[in-house]
């Protein structure tokens, strides 16, 4: 979303041959949806995508209701026409929404690179970055009790945690998210940057603040799940096929 | 009233609508917003049990028996709460008004609490009717939907200058209650429609009116439990957690209960069915049975009897003002309210 001219121009190699579509597929996977922090694949999301082999690049998706949130639309529309669009051996991309009341503004809007604002003329002040970070900011909390969780489940105290380091903790996928998520922000990612930050400032949160600040992140990471669980009910009441890539939860 | 194991439960639902949604009330032009909306709700009603969904034909317009029977024949509910939604720039007459909730509840007196609406873009001539719905309806909640499209506008904010002018002069009209509903959209669009601190801001500035906002801020519940932790007039209303989690998603709808339990309480949470979301009797049925499946809920506040009768009923009656049968009332010292400190702030796995 931040440099759509750039990443649209990255593409289109010339000799560059067309990608495929598993490797779209697997492209379109690194897309989040930014209010629940999954990849838009496996929400069942993406309703079709398709390259040709001269790289021309079709993708439709489509949302669990026809009101879903336009911001968001927006930002996964944007953010899946970019990642796309950056694709050595993509020559032309095509990123449809479907069935919902802004696809017009918004698929309109993001072919033309005109940002948030211009495709929403008059209903918005600015653009979508300001609500991106909070979104990331929840899901580093929501990160961090799933990396602390099973950790004061093996044992390790509370307080215990305030004192390690990113470095500290054993590897799992659910760290590299926490990482990846933190550097998105700005924030310390290394071996040696604290297990426990404020999202906001990137300071350490200190022993009198941890009980609230984990218990917070546990909330945090279950409104998430519990969102993400609605949206996929409501997704299969819609349509009754499966979207490409399309994951069940691991929770229920 | 619900009655289980010798245990009685006065239950106000306080959240329903009596709507029309067929083809016949849609907005030429404006069809395809009509439509999409009833679908949305419909597919909630699919996260209920299977043999409680309805046809969407049936879906867009029930009549007035099928809500007798669903809500208080089949449904146990002693007091119903009326929460209008006005959508008229999608339904002709409204997609549920006051009007038309009044009309048919005044066939069947004490069983109906008529809420209204306002919208703030409304400018005088809208606290001139707010006034006649108050004095004619004899309201004492407020029903609000921030996402309603009005004129070209895809929504507002409860911290608005104009939103508190109302607020003033529904306060001063006797107003109790306000029910907020969040919905998609709000001006400006870039921001979150979802976000809570606006009511936060009108909690603090309005101590004397309770704020009960509807499905507890979903999709924000994390934001509404920290703000509802901190002001004393704000409520939970439960619509959608009971009616769309319970059923298909139990184990989420315990965490949800806990994290609820935790950091609002039970003296604060209101059930509501969201009828014709859902009917309400498989909800008060499983409501009352439930507890959390297994271990791995242990630190969170556990939910008493006593507990579900405030929950189902007697909270609502409390702020409504409707009187609750010696029967069905709790004596004096039962279901201690659950508290930050019953529950362990850091729980195992």
């Amino acid at each position: 979303m931040t440099a759509p001219l750039t990443a649209a121009s990255r593409g289109s190699v010339p000799g560059e041959p067309s990608p495929g579509t598993d490797r779209l597929l697997e492209a379109l996977a690194t897309v989040r949806d930014p209010e629940l922090d999954e990849p838009i694949t496996a929400l069942g999301f993406v309703s079709s995508c398709e390259v040709s082999a001269d790289g021309d690049a079709q993708v439709r998706l489509r949302l669990p209701t026809y009101f879903c949130a336009p911001n968001f639309a927006f930002l996964m529309v944007a953010d899946a026409y970019d990642t796309v669009a950056a694709m050595p051996g993509v020559r032309s991309t095509e990123v449809v929404l479907e069935d919902h009341f802004a696809s017009d503004a918004i698929n309109g809007g993001v072919a033309a690179h005109a940002g948030f604002a211009r495709s929403f003329d008059g209903e918005a002040v600015g653009e979508l970055h300001e609500l991106r970070a909070d979104f990331l900011r929840k899901a580093v909390m929501a990160g961090t009790d799933q990396v602390c969780r099973p950790l004061i489940a093996g044992g390790r105290t509370p307080a215990e945690l305030t004192g390690l380091a990113l470095g500290d903790v054993p590897p799992s996928p659910a760290l590299t998210r926490l990482r990846q998520r933190r550097a998105e922000l700005g924030l310390t990612a290394g071996d040696d940057a604290p297990l426990l930050i404020d999202p906001r400032t990137g300071a350490r949160v200190s022993e009198d603040d941890m009980p609230l600040h984990l218990r917070r992140a546990r909330t945090t990471r279950i409104s998430l799940e519990a969102n993400g669980s609605i949206c996929r009910g409501m997704l299969q009441h819609r349509y009754d096929t499966p979207g490409q890539g399309e994951r069940g939860e691991e929770d229920q | 009233m619900y009655e289980k194991n010798g245990e009685k439960y006065f239950v106000v639902d306080s959240h329903i609508h009596y709507w029309n949604a067929a083809p016949d009330n849609w907005v030429p032009g404006a069809e395809q917003y009509a439509k999409g909306w009833i679908e949305c709700f419909h597919a909630y009603q699919s996260l209920g049990p299977k043999e409680t969904h309805w046809p969407i034909g049936h879906f867009q317009k029930y009549s007035e028996d099928d809500l007798m029977k669903d809500v208080f024949e089949d449904g146990y509910v002693d007091v119903a709460v009326f929460q209008p939604t006005y959508l008229k720039e999608w339904y002709k007459e409204g997609f549920n008004t006051t009007e038309r909730n009044a009309l048919m509840g005044e066939k069947h007196p004490g069983k109906f609490i008529y809420n209204t609406r306002f919208d703030p873009r409304d400018g005088d001539e809208g606290l001139k009717t707010l006034r006649q719905n108050v004095e004619r309806f004899g309201s004492k909640g407020i029903k609000l939907y921030t996402a309603e499209w009005n004129s070209g506008s895809r929504g507002w904010k409860l911290s608005d200058p104009a939103a508190y002018r109302y607020l003033e002069a529904a306060q001063e009209m006797g107003i109790k209650n306000i029910h907020v509903h969040k919905g998609p959209t709000i001006w400006p669009l870039d921001k979150d429609a979802f976000d809570v601190s606006d009511v936060d801001h009108a909690a603090t500035d309005f101590p004397d009116l309770n704020f009960i906002v509807e499905h507890v801020g979903l999709p924000r519940i994390e934001d509404f439990c920290f703000m509802a932790t901190q002001e004393p007039n704000v409520y939970a209303g439960l619509s959608v957690v009971i009616g769309g989690l319970m059923h298909a998603r139990p184990k989420f709808f315990a965490k949800v209960m806990g994290e609820l339990l935790f950091w609002v309480g039970e003296d604060k949470m209101t059930f509501g069915s969201d009828y014709a979301i859902w009917e309400p009797k498989w909800q008060i049925e499983g409501f009352v049975d439930w507890d959390y499946p297994g271990e791995e809920f242990s630190d969170y506040p556990r939910l008493t009897t006593a507990g579900k009768k405030k929950i189902l009923g007697l909270n609502a009656a409390k702020l409504y003002g409707i009187e609750v049968p010696k029967e069905c009332q709790l004596p004096a010292e039962a279901g201690t309210p659950a508290a930050q400190e019953d529950a362990q702030l850091v729980g195992g796995a």
